[in-house]
């Protein structure tokens, strides 16, 4: 080798280590199969029981919600002319909205080539699931005859009839449904490499045997690879229109309708934005703790969280853009019922619940200009909070004041919800952190094969100047992707 | 490493392929059959209190349906006859039956004998009697044969769907007016052109928007 291609060479190298590495710790391949895979062939830890066992009595409260709504109908709940749609709906859009991120994180920051999602996306993309999951059970017992939900579906029946095409509330279906599937596929698709590692790693003949068939087949053959990555390339590009297509469809629920505060053009990029930045901040919520008790501080390192606090804050200050240019256009309107609606949602009896969505979304994330307090884990821990009571009141903002008071005065009232609003909605905590919880005992965490590829070791010329006898000057250079 | 599965499990991703096709396609095939009004509802016969047959009084004996449903071209409900409308005849005929020993004590007593209801619509579905009766439509094309039946029993699906049949395609079901209660009508070979006629001289539209029924 010459002198002056080995300095380019080092030149190049040079580039690559120069930027912050995106796993610390000075890890090596096999340490990020073994931190990962670790967590899914121990015995299973106490502490893991304890959060199950609390969630899965969360999720009982869910069931038992929902049979003794099936049981006496919808008016267990505070619904009432003219508030007809309360909790239920809120509780669809918030859980939808924290489906965004997963494939956000999966799909478009794939496209982008932002190499600092393969850490967080697995868990992302569980999360968007599992959030979706939460997301349709709402608006399937909210249809009061539950037995007659498959009517949403175009399905030739005894009827003789098709669902209403000119509907928002019927794309919805199509909408969640649709980007449910692709996450579902998308996930399983980016997990098969992940778990053939695992099948490999397996010592008992029940847990290879299920791997086995999880895993397809996987080799890890070039072939493999060539076809893996297309695949996953397709389904990003698949998925990319579905991340702002989903949540600018259920804005349409809204949007579409003549109620003052919901008829409003700017709603889709508002609700997408929210989306995203509802979805992040579950993200860090969940990240947080995960990466501290699995002890995977070295792949989901700070700067991944750094990277999450900024989208944060971008789309927590579009949203609050967007909550400022409603009004501007309410004013500018001219319309007196547009413009009461808004005056209505700041200083009428519903003005807590605006104040509560004003300074969680729009101030609280401002902090995270400072480098130190979006680097601090605490303190984000606290605003992901904050960022997912505030996104869940914009939802309770945007449905409730716009409905209890419209064009009538003389139906004007006040919505509160039953315990049963209530305790429906803490048993999808309960749904949600059990699928969760499932998914951090059984499944690879975080995408080994992706984060590999983006380690300094994945360079083919990694080993060219390591001496580490490894490799004689001419052997056949280490695959990019093991 | 040895392999996990033996070679001849390379058959099963196409026995699952396979499998899943023809499972969709038995599931497909099931459900359309077996969920469908016309074998969940079609042949429902409820044991009714009193063994009435209908094969009898309306076959046989070629009582009209009027002479029992009498609101049946006046009301939106076909009345079952009150105990009054059976003692008119049974006052005289077959005063001793074992059979019909609880008309008598219904007779007796004033209180209603209960009938089993065979028809039945949602309770959001509203129908008229009388609308339909009065336009050409015989109590045969709902209700089938009831003067072959010795226990009466559902005979059309009374789905959605089969109400649409024929608000879609009134000529091809409607009958004049005086066959109204006919069981067994011949339909005459000009029934289409004729029934046409009758649509534009009455001015007939069988709705089919939503709110004509679901109101």
């Amino acid at each position: 080798m010459s002198t002056a291609s080995t300095d380019k060479n080092l030149a190049h190298l040079a580039d690559f280590h120069d930027e912050v590495p995106l796993v610390k710790g000075n890890l090596k391949f096999h340490d990020i199969t073994e931190i990962v895979s670790s967590h899914t062939e121990k015995k299973t830890p106490f502490a893991w029981y304890g959060a199950f066992s609390l969630a899965l009595a969360g999720l009982m409260l869910l069931l038992g919600m929902i049979a003794y709504l099936f049981w006496n109908g919808t008016g267990v709940w505070g619904l009432n002319n003219p508030v007809g749609w309360g909790y239920a709906i809120v509780n669809f859009v918030f859980w939808v909205g924290i489906g965004h991120a997963g494939t956000l994180i999966s799909a478009i920051l794939f496209l982008f080539r932002q190499q600092w999602r393969t850490a967080i996306n697995r868990s992302a993309e569980a999360m968007t699931i599992f959030a979706v999951i939460c997301a349709l059970v709402f608006p399937t017992i909210h249809v009061g005859r539950v037995w007659a939900i498959y009517w949403t579906l175009p399905l030739p029946n005894q009827m003789g009839m098709w669902p209403q095409f000119k509907s928002p509330l019927l794309w919805d279906v199509f909408a969640v449904s649709t980007y449910f599937t692709v996450s579902l596929v998308f996930w399983y698709i980016g997990l098969v490499p992940d778990l053939a590692t695992m099948r490999d790693r397996a010592k008992g003949k029940i847990r290879r045997l299920v791997l086995g068939v999880a895993s397809m087949g996987w080799t890890g053959a070039n072939r493999h690879w060539r076809n893996y990555e297309k695949a996953y390339l397709l389904l990003a590009a698949l998925a990319t229109p579905l991340v702002l297509s989903v949540h600018s469809v259920v804005s349409f629920d809204f949007a579409v309708s003549i109620v003052p505060g919901w008829h409003t053009t700017i709603f889709p990029p508002y609700f997408v934005a929210g989306a995203i930045f509802s979805g992040f901040a579950m993200v860090v919520t969940l990240l947080v703790i995960a990466r501290k008790i699995y002890g995977i501080e070295n792949i989901i390192t700070v700067e991944h969280l750094e990277k999450m606090n900024i989208i944060i804050l971008l789309t927590g200050t579009m949203v609050g853009f967007a909550y400022i240019t409603e009004f501007f256009i309410a004013w500018y309107s001219g319309v007196q019922y547009e413009q009461y609606a808004f005056v209505n949602r700041m200083f009428g009896p519903y003005a807590w619940a605006y104040w509560t969505m004003m300074s969680c979304n729009l101030f609280f994330p401002q902090f995270f200009w400072f480098k130190k307090l979006r680097r601090n884990v605490t303190f984000m821990f606290i605003i992901s909070i904050f960022v997912n009571i505030g996104m869940w009141f914009e939802r309770f903002v945007i449905t409730v004041t716009s409905l209890h008071r419209d064009y009538l005065p003389s139906s004007w009232d006040y919505y509160t919800p039953t315990a049963v609003d209530a305790l429906t909605f803490v048993g999808t905590f309960g749904l949600f952190f059990t699928l969760f919880l499932l998914f951090l005992r059984f499944m690879p965490m975080v995408a080994i094969a992706e984060v590999k590829g983006v380690m300094p070791e994945a360079d083919p010329h990694f080993y060219d100047h390591e001496g580490d006898g490894h490799h004689a000057e001419h052997a056949v250079e280490p695959s990019t992707q093991q | 490493m040895p392999q996990i599965f033996p070679r001849k499990a390379n058959i099963l991703p196409h026995l699952t392929l396979a499998g899943s096709l023809a499972g969709g396609v038995f599931a497909i095939l099931f459900i359309w059959y077996y969920f469908s009004p016309e074998y969940t509802d079609v042949g429902y016969a409820p044991e009714q209190p009193i063994e009435y047959s209908h094969r009898l009084h309306a076959g046989e004996l070629g009582i009209s349906c009027q002479y029992c449903h009498t609101n049946v071209k006046d009301a939106a409900h076909s009345n079952v006859p009150a105990t009054q409308t059976c003692m008119n005849c049974h006052s005289q005929i077959r005063t001793e039956s074992l059979k019909l020993l609880p008309v008598r004590e219904s007779w007796a007593t004033g209180k209603s004998i209960e009938w089993i209801k065979v028809h039945k619509l949602p309770d959001y579905a509203q129908f008229s009697h009388a609308v339909h009766t009065n336009n050409g439509v015989g109590c045969e094309s709902c209700h089938g044969r009831i003067d072959q039946m010795e226990v009466v029993f559902q005979a059309e699906p009374l789905s959605m769907g089969w109400c649409l049949e024929c608000h879609r395609a009134p000529e091809q079901y409607l009958r004049p007016d005086d066959e109204i209660t006919t069981m067994g009508y011949e339909y005459s070979d000009d029934f289409v052109e004729q029934n046409l006629q009758r649509i534009n001289a009455e001015d007939i539209q069988p709705p089919t928007n939503c709110s004509a029924c679901h109101y």
